[in-house]
């Protein structure tokens, strides 16, 4: 399976590559690790006219910490973010991603902006509360998680913006689950669950819980959220609250797993990554 | 090799390193998309997207405008250029088996997702996969017939309109109904199981390739094929060629398991299109293709019943099968049901047996031969039932096995199907197996939450393919004998080329063969060269499928090597002024008895063959015999496997945690070689129960389309294997040896189901059909639960 | 034809300069422009792993990336790693213990195991496991190539686990590549 024909360019720097993306229009794509893109341009089901590689472009890669976040270029591959342990959860998750060769070639931005949710990341992103920044015509811009997220394979980032960096709260001190479900190692999870829980003397003082292919986007689990959130944390709490986690959901079924199964596995996954957060803080 | 000289004076039963695997290591294979050809040219075809229709006009003037193409064809345009079509070669004497005409590529109407309708040829792997998309067809749809007991119905639509029905045939074996029905009378309980045994695909991971050269009449076609000579004979005929004018290899070829014992549209194509073009045309296969039109396997529906008295002694089976053929009938499609019913009474010793097959059309790709072919099926039919009928009974399921088991005494033992088990030992592979596991302590070990279960299966299957008087026109109704040849060739200075029949792709025959005859040499395997694969060196060949490799390829090997050894003797004889009854092999030397100092090696022998001033005035010149080796019998490999399975009864996961193998195919030429078949096997019958499956929706449409759909199980899903073995020799060939390259398989998906329901059946649930995927596990505690899925 | 882009490859050692379509996959043009045949497809999808190469030294499927995409770098195939004469100890392993049969997914299969070992010399059955999640065999059933990647890592010297030296031109010609422009 091949391609179709698209022209392609690889600029020196983020302006000439924000001007390259406006002058090729709506079929313009920023080309990032390429493991999202390339796989659909090959079974012809994603046709770009033009590429702009990112790879010339200084300045994307790297994992860096301000006062409280931390900063991480778009184009940082999961490998390193895997190999990454002081981003807690991100770097669990990174580590799930595929197999590692997709993880040496895929990057944290072009994951994110493809908007899968049925990928790793997006939820993650979403508990953590992060963002992304993203360059356009009009300069810069901070896209929260929240709004980063709009539809199936469908963000915020416009078709002439670049994303440059996702910033990550630092959540010292918050212990972390992360629970996918999925038939095989290399796939894409059924249904993942990303726990974020911030406990203090046995009780909770703050939870955010990320779901994973339980929707067109990566959703939270508010409901959960808030039964546990302030309450004393125990086993049977998160056990009775984790039944909420399919609230609010949309899961769409397939040949694997049918809507209910998955809501089903949601609970399960649920209760199990706030489990291993609480042990884990 | 690993050392100068066998450790105890014999290769045969020893664990050497293969000689394949030097140039795959270090990527100097050769495999058919590794060769190109001065002015090659790339074919591609458009598929059909519908599952049925006819075909209205197809517009191919965008595609042959396109850059680098150099020609658009359709079905109509080549017409002319085949004088049959697809072949099918089985036609049972007495049976009627509707055989609809099924041409490269279709003529009038499509009858599955991925038939071809068209193909662009073209200068490049690019150009002809653009081009391919711009080739306009008007596809007028017709009612879609996908689940095979709905195709059955009255008034369902009919695949093929001309044929009438959607029943391509239907065949039976065994007892007949009056008998059967007076020995089920006899049973205290009868158990009855409905059982699915899912389609899925062989899928080996280099998909197929076909290269096709024709210069000045003779015509050179590279494939990814299992099987050259008999792809060369089929052209041949429906080329209009002699097959004196073809040549057909089968270069490294990247695993079959069934997926390339078959005769493709796409090989007939590249061929046509290059004496059309004369120009070489090269076809690749894409993962996409493979999945749609690579042809699949199992896919049936299964009524068993058994009947049993109160101890446990079995009295009567029967079985009935529904098997799906898909769209066509291809060259062995009809009849992969019924090798299964040459086993079906397993190995057990059961009066009265019968066998009733019903084929089947719908609008799929069609099947035919995959690992095991037939047997994995029977296999887990009988296996599961056990099960079923050891828990009715109260009975221990081993007790119930080693109760009806045929004594080893017995061999050979005549089965109620009419076939003679060669040889057999079930209490003992059985007896070896449980030293290694104990159960109890298996499940006291259980993992907090998890349900674990173990289950057993225990096989005999029927390989050696074939007796060619049992299976041919007048017999079995194959159109072909399955004898197998060998030409063995020892050069001036010694070194020997042995050239077989077999087409082997990745069963270490190479390896195996040269032990064999390094032994009846004096030599070391480094001296013996495999040739195969190649209809333009060695004798006709019926290459390599259903085991047969070693069985029939390997006795014909021995019988040229023993003809050779014996023209050996009688030059060593003449030199020597002694009888060549008196010549034996003593370590490398052909020597007098009791004088193992004066005598000639291979190399001395053979100098003196070929230079021929010293041999006996009557002998020809030369060292070099061929052999044709027609087994008597068929061979039983058999065995007993067991499985440990961890359920996660939240989430209905399942997860082989461990699996032991104790196989019996007579005595090892390579036990490292024997190892590795059996984990492969096993691991595909892993994949049959838990992962893989081939998925249409209602309209027909392919829904496990790419490898992300269509679950191979990876490394990370399954453990690491126990196996181990017993050695009971057959008496049908000089080796003893009966084949192991589907046991694995056989045994497997029976074992792994077995082992799942055994973890079910605490939670409440006695039966599940495969595949065990999370969902359909989670869904059957649901069931028993008596809660709705919630 | 569409536009073409020249890119340059350091591939095994050697410098390789190509004009290639924008949508040429890296694979085809090690196998189809550089005759190296050794690195095989199995699958659309990047699943099957019979592509893998190491790009600047780390394990890709060369399937799934472009040519342009690697302009500059340099690419070891399993053509490179070792040779007949002298076999990487992954490469000797896998026919010590039998760890192929078809031979197809076995590039792949040798290339992601020799990624593991640089970076985990020592690793468990259960880390060489999840390091081949990516790498689909049909034949061995997996048990004989983790046995020997297993072994491999025994065999000492793993954490050196070498990729081939560029030659000094090669060398030389990927410094020049890197400070570079592409200039399209």
């Amino acid at each position: 399976m091949i391609p179709a024909e698209f022209e392609y360019c690889a600029p020196d720097s983020l302006q000439e590559a924000l001007g390259l993306l406006a002058e090729g229009g709506e079929d313009a794509k920023p080309l990032a690790g390429g493991h999202s893109l390339i796989p659909l341009m090959k079974l012809r089901l994603a046709f770009p006219t033009l590429l702009v590689d990112l790879r010339r472009v200084p300045g994307l890669t790297g994992v860096s910490r301000t006062d409280g976040e931390f900063v991480i270029g778009a184009m940082t591959t999961h490998s390193v973010v895997e190999h990454s342990p002081e981003l807690g959860l991100l770097a669990r998750a990174a580590g799930t991603i595929a197999d590692p060769q997709v993880r040496h070639r895929g990057t944290i931005g072009g994951s994110l902006v493809h908007g899968d949710p049925a990928s790793d990341l997006p939820a993650v992103l979403l508990a953590a509360e992060g963002s992304v920044t993203a360059s356009g015509p009009d300069g810069e811009r901070s896209i929260p998680a929240g709004e980063l997220f709009q539809d199936y394979m469908e963000t915020a980032v416009a078709a002439d913006e670049i994303v440059t960096e996702v910033r990550l709260p630092a959540l010292d001190g918050w212990g972390f689950g992360y629970q996918k479900f999925n038939r095989r190692a290399e796939d894409w999870a059924m249904v993942a669950v990303s726990a974020l829980v911030l406990a203090r003397d046995g009780v909770c003082e703050d939870v955010r819980i990320g779901l994973t292919n339980m929707g067109s986007t990566p959703l939270r689990a508010r409901a959960v959220e808030e039964a546990l959130r302030g309450q004393p944390i125990d086993a049977d709490r998160i056990a009775s609250a984790a039944e909420q986690a399919a609230e609010g959901t949309n899961p769409v079924g397939d040949l694997n797993a049918t809507a209910d199964y998955k809501r089903h596995l949601a609970r399960v996954m649920c209760r199990r990554a706030l489990q291993e957060a609480v042990g884990a803080g | 090799m690993s050392g100068d000289g066998a450790p105890d004076g014999k290769w045969v039963g020893q664990r050497i390193r293969r000689r394949e695997d030097p140039p795959l290591i270090t990527g100097r294979g050769r495999y058919t998309d590794d060769i190109t050809l001065p002015g090659q040219l790339w074919m591609s075809i458009v598929r059909s997207p519908v599952a049925h229709a006819r075909i209205g006009s197809i517009d191919k003037s965008a595609a042959e405008a396109a850059p680098g193409v150099h020609g658009v064809f359709t079905g109509e345009d080549l017409a002319g250029d085949f004088e049959s079509p697809l072949p099918m070669a089985w036609v049972p004497p007495g049976i009627e088996i509707k055989t609809p005409e099924h041409w490269p590529l279709a003529r009038g109407t499509v009858n599955h997702v991925g038939d071809p309708v068209a193909l662009v040829v073209g200068e490049d792997r690019y150009a002809v996969a653009d081009a391919a998309e711009l080739v306009g067809v008007d596809y007028d749809e017709l009612p879609v017939v996908v689940d095979m007991e709905a195709a059955l119905e009255d008034g369902a639509p009919l695949v093929h309109e001309s044929l009438g029905t959607n029943k391509s045939h239907e065949w039976s074996l065994g007892t007949e109904p009056d008998d059967l029905e007076a020995a089920f009378q006899q049973a205290d309980v009868v158990v009855e199981q409905r059982i699915v045994n899912h389609r899925s695909a062989p899928a080996p991971i280099e998909p197929r390739a076909v290269l096709a050269d024709y210069r000045a009449g003779d015509l050179t076609i590279y494939s990814a094929t299992q099987i050259p000579h008999f792809l060369r004979l089929f052209l041949a005929l429906a080329l209009g060629m002699t097959e004196d004018k073809i040549r057909v290899i089968a270069p490294d070829v990247g695993g079959g398991f069934g997926g390339k014992l078959q005769i493709y549209g796409e090989e007939y194509l590249a061929c046509a299109l290059a004496r059309r073009l004369n120009r070489p045309v090269k076809w690749v296969e894409t993962r996409s293709e493979h999945m749609q039109v690579t042809h699949h396997g199992r896919d049936q529906v299964d009524y068993m019943r058994v009947g049993a008295k109160r101890d446990g002694t079995i009295v009567a089976l029967h079985s009935r099968i529904f098997g799906d053929m898909g769209a066509y009938l291809m060259l062995l499609t009809p009849l992969i049901p019924e090798l299964g019913a040459f086993v079906m009474s397993g190995c057990y010793k059961i009066p009265a047996v019968r066998v009733d097959v019903t084929g089947v059309f719908t609008n799929k790709t069609p099947t035919d031969a995959v690992r095991g072919a037939g047997r994995p099926e029977a296999t887990h039919m009988i296996e599961v039932t056990l099960d079923k009928l050891a828990h009715e009974l109260g009975m221990d399921r081993l007790e119930l096995r080693r109760r009806n088991f045929i004594p080893k005494e017995d061999f050979p033992a005549e089965v109620a199907v009419g076939v003679i088990y060669d040889s057999g030992d079930y209490h003992g592979t059985l007896d070896k197996l449980l030293t290694k596991v104990d159960e109890q302590a298996i499940k006291a070990e259980a993992p907090e939450g998890i349900v674990r279960g173990v289950g057993y299966a225990t096989y005999t299957e029927i390989c050696g393919l074939a007796p060619s008087r049992i299976v041919g026109p007048s017999g079995l109704g194959l159109q072909a004998g399955l004898w197998e040849s060998a030409l063995v060739r020892v050069h001036i200075t010694g070194g020997v080329t042995v050239y077989t029949g077999t087409s082997p792709h990745g069963q270490g025959i190479d390896t195996t063969f040269a032990q064999i005859v390094a032994d009846r040499f004096g030599i070391s395997p480094e001296l013996v060269e495999v040739v195969h694969g190649d209809t333009g060196t060695g004798p006709q060949g019926l290459n390599t499928y259903g085991s047969r490799s070693l069985a029939v390829g390997g006795e014909a090997v021995v019988r040229a090597t023993d003809k050779v050894v014996a023209k050996i003797k009688n030059v060593v004889a003449n030199a020597l002024e002694a009888s060549p009854d008196d010549i034996e092999l003593t370590g490398d030397k052909f020597a007098v008895r009791g004088s193992p100092d004066k005598g000639m090696t291979l190399a001395e022998a053979a100098g003196a063959a070929y230079i021929a001033e010293s041999i006996p005035e009557d002998m020809e010149p030369g060292l070099e015999e061929t052999a044709f080796y027609d087994p008597q019998n068929f061979v039983f490999p058999f065995g007993a496997h067991a499985c440990v399975v961890d359920l996660d009864p939240e989430t209905g996961k399942v997860s082989v945690v461990r699996y032991v193998a104790v196989d019996d195919c007579g005595p090892a030429i390579n036990p490292m070689i024997i190892d590795g078949q059996v984990h492969g096997g096993v691991v595909h019958g892993i994949g049959q129960a838990l992962y893989e499956r081939i998925h249409f929706d209602e309209h027909g449409n392919l829904v496990t389309g790419t490898f992300v759909d269509y679950a191979l199980p990876s490394a990370a899903e399954v453990p690491s294997f126990e196996t181990d073995r017993t050695e009971t020799p057959s008496p049908v060939n000089a080796l003893g040896v009966k084949g192991v390259g589907e046991a694995g398989t056989i045994a497997a998906s029976a074992a792994v189901t077995n082992a799942v329901i055994d973890a079910l059946r605490q939670v409440g649930v006695d039966y599940i059909d495969m595949p065990l995927s999370p969902v359909r596990v989670w869904e059957a505690i649901q069931a028993a639960k008596g809660g709705v899925a919630a | 034809m569409s536009q073409t882009v020249p890119v340059r490859l350091v591939v095994n050692g050697e410098a390789h300069e190509l004009e290639v379509e924008p949508r040429l996959l890296l694979v085809h043009a090690l196998r189809d422009r550089l005759g190296l045949t050794g690195t095989h497809v199995g699958c659309d999808t990047s699943n099957c792993g019979a592509c893998t190469v190491h790009l600047d030294g780390q394990a890709v499927k060369s399937c799934t990336v472009l040519t342009v995409q690697a302009d500059g770098s340099e690419v070891t195939t399993i053509e490179g790693l070792g040779s007949p004469e002298k076999l990487h100890p992954v490469q000797e392993a896998f026919w010590e213990h039998h760890g192929l049969q078809c031979g197809y997914c076995t590039p792949g299969m040798i290339m992601a195991g020799a990624d593991l070992l640089k970076r985990t010399p020592d690793p468990s059955e259960e880390e060489v496991r999840r390091a081949l999640e990516g790498n689909l065999c049909r034949c061995t059933g997996y048990h004989n190539i983790v046995k020997a990647i297993l072994d491999a890592a025994k065999s000492g010297d793993t954490g050196q686990v070498e990729e081939p030296e560029p030659s000094q031109e090669g060398r030389e010609a990927a410094q020049e590549f890197a400070s570079e422009g592409l200039g399209a």
